[in-house]
């Protein structure tokens, strides 16, 4: 009994990596979620402009973001060595499958979402990531009365501005900030993207719902008890609820604002 | 006889690993339903004797549903298109008159065809040889009575136990993965206590010797329980999981 | 007369004895010998891995694609030993005793105190193994009754209880595959025996994938291959089942005793057509709670038949229980010989139920109120779910429809105490020897000696032999098998230049129809006569008319049914012989000349107290017949009664 590989060289070393590259990523989704929602704050961006200054500026959080970036690249290089070994472990392929009749869509279609998912990634940092990063979006000067606490923006120029700014002057606060919020208004105004976003949110219920429980079976959780507690959490949280959260985004933003 | 059907198959045809194969009709007339999906194919069979035409080759022997040797394809589905059936136990009650019926190979790297249906599925019993076995000698062992097993403990190996070994799993699986086979054989002896010893042995050379067979990988997809001819449960799989982590990440040091 | 050299001594002592006076071969000089095995159910794997274990080279053999689907794996009931761990008076003599008595005085006693011995040692060895045998609430094992014994001493897993131990035996097997000790042959089918000097030395084989034709040497040869109740075409037995390495092996000297001794199995599925290819069998453990009735008049079974009448429509008062109603003290647990013929009897009457009016009803209804469907369904689930998948019908609304079927021959290669048969270094286990059941098996005795066989007899035994050869390797070019090889290819040759009207299957039906009606449950003079001539006319008609289809370099279906039905066709005949020659009733031989004034088996053990071994003589001549005298010393002959 002693013919046995290293870890990570056999097939469920690399399941295992599939496992929990996947439900890291679905950790930051909860993340991303909440700190999104501040988007829905009527105070013309502030909130969500100072998180996402605070986001891309303080260190742990730069470190975790760059474990992420990992994450997804990992998850998905590996997806595809398995998908290939995978086809290769039947080189020749049935005239007739009914897989319906054995098995979710979802479940058999994990390559496609997850795919669709990766196009998505990849358009959704170019728009937002890569612009904040590029310098490539508005600029706002946000001026709170602190004792009223009320808010006037105004949008500055890339002259006026060189870095954030927070400071407070004569009971005022004054903020400069790179106004990601505007940049999401003007993009979501496209309805080409928000189809996509929708569509990609859709992708990413089907791929939650059978991708969470997955993930524990292959880390060999299976419980009689705790095992429907994760099929339930799979399905209506990851699978419903935060697909929706992400989804209404662009929605709300192309209809009402 | 009244309700006998006529039947249209489409059958695979291959004379042996080395030749392609294709699939070539056949008609199955005056099937009673009351036959057995084998049995039909013996009616097939005798009808091409006769006509001098080679018969069709299948791999079958008990017949009564336990010895796992009859595979096929039937219409997409390992054993056909009823669950928690050997298409041995299938009968034609299944099929209605007039119907065309697909049957093919099970379809795998890890299990290249013989002939026609029959495919080679000694790696099965290679993984097997691997780490299937408890490491005891005939005689010197304690009294059957001396370790009490909860019955509860008992049915469970039992219900891993009774996989036939018949590779529908593997028939099933979109990726060829025998993982149910496997996990059925490691959970058996994970459950009872006269497989503890070598546990962690056991799982990381059975599934060292499942990936040199070529099996794919699982993707937890679940078309091997449903189509399992004798219910071997995807529990099986999360304790394998289970079982080979603990044996990789904590317990290499018990490993043989 | 034969010498069975069973050892002198009083019963219980012989087996330790004998150990002892058994010689011994060396640890270090065991690699020196390598040991052939034909067939790995349940003798087979457990005597290769057992051999394997104590040094020997063991090369293994079997037909299908691996070696865990031999048939034993159908075996559903369980498994019998003297544990008494239920206190109800069990023992290693009263195992020793139902045997002895349910084979009807027709087994040998050393033979059969061995196997009860050895029972103990079979149930721990299966649970070290890690067999899941079912268990009660405490964690001690669980047992049954089953019919022929008033203990309960079964153990069993489910209805799966061969299945369980074969895969048992099996993984001892792939441990010692794993470990290089033995070498095995999947997809083999041992075609002749090759003899030097007298002695077993090899086998020829064809490899059923690529058609080549191999010898394979070796100190000694078991067959493990199995019974030929596939004779009859219909039986319990796998499709695959066959009689040829046994039957080639009688042809090179090796004695067949008993033949004629077929066990009928009385809880099998009727059969519903011309297509049918075997028959199921539900366990007999079934009858421990099923009712077994029909009608008790013709005219109600006629109605019923035609469905003028539902089963409900039957008042209680008008079923007849007939095993309770004649058999009080065993009821429906009647041992099976004796089932099977009651069977036969109410439908012979007109009294049988179904549309073809050949069946018997076991009836659950009661067990169900008594216990509940779901403890019925936790006892029986998979056998209720295996007949209603054949059915349709369900079990637990209507009851079952059962007749007997073909399921076991006690008959087999004829072995003495060392399971050596007439030919030295040629073994015979587990069915296909026939030496521990008499004239009827007792339910849940075959899977006990098949293992008693494999992992505790022939590894004493073969020793003996082997330490008396020498240790000089066999000499591979021995001209005898290339002799041989060329005889198994030649005749494999002649089976492909058949080119007639016929398909295997036809002479293969023809035949089981001759030996169910004249050789089955119940047989006479005139019509063993009739069969004889039957079977020898079409014996000619199989080499003159059947076509052959393929060629041998492949995988050929056709010529392996070929070759298996051209040996039935052989056996057939000497069954036949040795019913005749049998003019008594005994077990599962019932000849209607030799009855009580009750219908029950007489038998003459004046003139019949003997094995019946016959000798091969040569293509179409009448084989001889040798009698090895039965002696009974431990216990006393009666008429057997269940009553």
């Amino acid at each position: 009994m002693s013919k046995s590989k290293h870890l990570l060289s056999s097939s469920l070393g690399k399941k295992l990596i599939m496992s929990l590259t996947g439900l890291f990523l679905c950790t930051f989704l909860i993340v991303h979620l909440i700190g999104n929602l501040q988007l829905f704050y009527h105070d013309q961006g502030k909130a969500f402009n100072d998180y996402a200054y605070f986001m891309t500026h303080f260190t742990p959080i730069k470190a975790v973001s760059y474990l992420l970036y990992a994450s997804i690249i990992i998850h998905a290089i590996y997806a595809l060595i398995l998908t290939i070994h995978n086809r290769k472990s039947r080189p020749v392929r049935y005239a007739m499958t009914n897989g319906a009749a054995n098995s979710a869509w979802n479940s058999r279609n994990m390559g496609i979402l997850g795919t669709v998912l990766l196009v998505f990634i990849v358009t959704h940092m170019s728009n937002f990531w890569w612009k904040y990063h590029n310098d490539d979006v508005p600029y706002i000067e946000y001026r709170t009365d602190l004792s009223t606490q009320e808010t006037t923006a105004t949008e500055l120029t890339a002259d006026g501005f060189s870095e954030y700014t927070k400071y407070t002057d004569n009971g005022v606060e004054i903020t400069k900030a790179r106004d990601l919020y505007r940049q999401v208004q003007f993009a979501f105004k496209n309805w080409g993207l928000v189809a996509l976003y929708v569509i990609s949110m859709a992708a990413l219920s089907f791929h939650l719902i059978h991708g969470f429980k997955s993930a524990f079976q292959t880390l060999g959780f299976d419980h009689k008890r705790y095992a429907p507690l994760i099929r339930f959490v799979g399905i209506w949280f990851f699978g419903i609820a935060i697909p929706i959260g992400f989804a209404a985004m662009p929605i709300y933003f192309y209809f009402f604002s | 006889m009244s309700g006998n059907m006529n039947l249209t198959l489409k059958v695979w045809r291959q004379k042996n690993d080395k030749t392609r194969g294709k699939f070539i009709t056949y008609q199955a007339n005056g099937i009673s339903p009351d036959m057995s999906f084998l049995e039909m194919l013996d009616v097939v069979n005798e009808g091409l004797v006769r006509k001098g035409e080679d018969p069709i080759h299948f791999d079958h022997d008990c017949r009564e549903g336990i010895c796992g040797m009859c595979s096929l394809h039937i219409n997409g589905r390992p054993h056909g298109p009823k669950q928690g059936t050997t298409t041995c136990q299938l009968h034609m009650r299944s099929f209605h008159d007039g119907q065309t019926i697909v049957i093919e190979p099970w379809r795998a790297a890890a299990f290249p065809v013989i002939k026609d249906l029959a495919v080679d599925r000694t790696a099965f019993d290679r993984i097997q040889q691997a780490g299937g076995y408890v490491n005891v000698n005939t005689g010197g062992v304690p009294d059957a009575n001396g370790i009490p097993i909860p019955k509860v403990v008992a049915d469970e190996a039992f219900e891993s136990a009774t996989c036939i070994g018949c590779g529908a799993c593997v028939a099933a699986c979109k990726n060829a993965s025998a993982m149910l086979f496997v996990s059925a054989k490691i959970s058996q002896y994970a459950l009872l206590p006269q497989g503890q010893t070598e546990r962690y042995s056991r799982a990381q050379a059975m599934v060292a010797q499942m990936d040199t067979e070529g099996f794919g990988s699982c993707t937890n997809t679940g078309a091997c329980e449903a189509e399992c001819p004798v219910g071997i449960k995807l529990t099986n799989i999360a304790r394998m999981n289970r079982e080979y982590l603990t044996a990789k990440l904590f317990k290499e040091e018990e490993a043989h | 007369m034969l010498d069975s050299k069973v050892p002198a001594g009083p019963l219980a002592e012989k087996w330790s004895k004998h150990k002892f006076n058994l010689k011994l071969v060396n640890p270090a000089n065991k690699r020196k010998y390598t040991i052939i095995v034909v067939g790995t159910g349940l003798a087979g794997s457990s005597a290769a891995a057992s051999l394997a274990e104590l040094g020997y080279n063991v090369k293994a053999f079997c037909y299908q694609d691996s070696p865990r689907r031999a048939h034993s794996i159908a075996a559903q009931g369980g498994i019998n030993a003297a544990k008494n761990y239920q206190n109800d008076g069990d023992s290693v003599f009263r195992l020793f005793y139902d045997t002895i008595k349910g084979g009807d005085y027709r087994a040998r006693e050393a033979n059969v105190h061995r196997l009860a011995e050895v029972s103990v040692n079979i149930i721990d060895q299966c649970v070290a193994q890690g067999v899941p045998f079912a268990r009660e609430y405490g964690g001690l094992l669980d047992n049954r009754s089953f019919g022929g014994a008033q203990v309960s001493r079964t153990f069993y897993a489910r209805g799966q209880t061969g299945q369980q131990l074969l895969l048992g035996a099996y993984s001892a097997l792939n441990r010692q595959i794993n470990n290089g000790k033995v070498k095995m042959y999947n997809r083999h089918e041992m075609l002749d025996l090759v003899t030097i000097d007298g002695h077993a030395r090899g086998i020829i084989t064809r490899n059923m994938v690529t058609g080549a034709i191999e010898s394979h040497e070796g100190h000694a040869v078991l067959l493990c291959t199995g019974g030929y109740g596939n004779v009859f075409f219909l039986s319990t037995n796998a499709m695959g089942c066959n009689v040829t390495a046994a039957w080639r092996a009688h042809k090179r000297g090796a004695f067949f005793g008993n033949p004629c001794y077929t066990q009928i199995h009385p809880t099998c599925i009727p059969v519903t057509g011309d297509h049918q290819s075997k028959l199921t069998l539900m366990s007999e453990s079934l009858r421990n709670d099923g009712r077994v009735w029909v009608p008790k008049t013709v005219e109600l079974a006629q109605k019923l038949r035609k469905g003028e009448l539902k089963i409900s429509d039957i008042k209680e008062a008008d079923r007849d229980y007939y095993l309770e109603r004649k058999y009080p003290s065993f009821g429906n647990l009647v041992p099976r010989d004796v089932a099977s013929r009651n069977a036969k009897e109410v439908v012979d009457e007109g009294r049988g139920v179904g549309a073809s009016g050949i069946a018997v009803f076991l009836d659950f209804e009661d067990a169900i109120k008594r216990l509940g469907e779901d403890a019925v369904r936790a006892k029986y689930g998979n056998l209720f779910d295996m007949y209603y998948q054949i059915t349709d019908e369900n079990p637990y609304k209507q009851p079952m429809r059962i007749y007997p079927a073909v399921h076991y021959t006690m008959g087999g290669l004829w072995v003495d105490y060392n399971l050596m048969t007439t030919v030295p270094g040629l073994y015979a286990l587990g069915e296909c020897n026939f030496s521990d059941h008499g004239a009827n098996r007792l339910g849940a005795s075959a899977l006990m000696q098949g293992l008693a066989d494999g992992y505790f007899v022939i590894p004493y035994t073969v020793g003996d032999y082997l330490a008396g050869l020498g240790f000089d390797p066999v000499d591979k070019n021995h001209p005898n098998f290339e002799k041989t090889r060329k005889q198994v290819e030649d005749n494999v040759h002649k089976l492909l230049s058949l080119k007639g009207s016929k398909t295997v299957d036809d002479i293969h039906k023809k035949l089981g129809h001759i030996m169910w009606e004249y050789c089955g449950m119940a047989r006479n003079e005139a019509g063993l006569i009739k069969a004889k001539g039957l079977i020898q006319a079409l014996k000619k008609e199989f080499w003159s008319d059947v076509t052959v289809l393929g060629e041998n370099e492949e995988m050929n279906q056709s010529l392996e049914k070929a070759g298996r039905v051209a040996d039935f066709l052989e056996l057939g005949e000497l069954m036949v012989d040795d019913a005749l020659n049998r003019r008594e009733s005994c077990g599962g031989h019932f000849r209607e000349e030799s009855q009580t004034d009750e219908g029950e088996a007489k038998r003459d053990d004046e003139n019949f107290r003997y094995v019946a071994a016959w000798e091969y003589q040569g293509e179409d001549q009448p084989e001889t017949l040798h009698k090895e005298a039965l002696e009974f010393e431990n216990v006393k002959l009666t008429q057997r009664s269940y009553k």
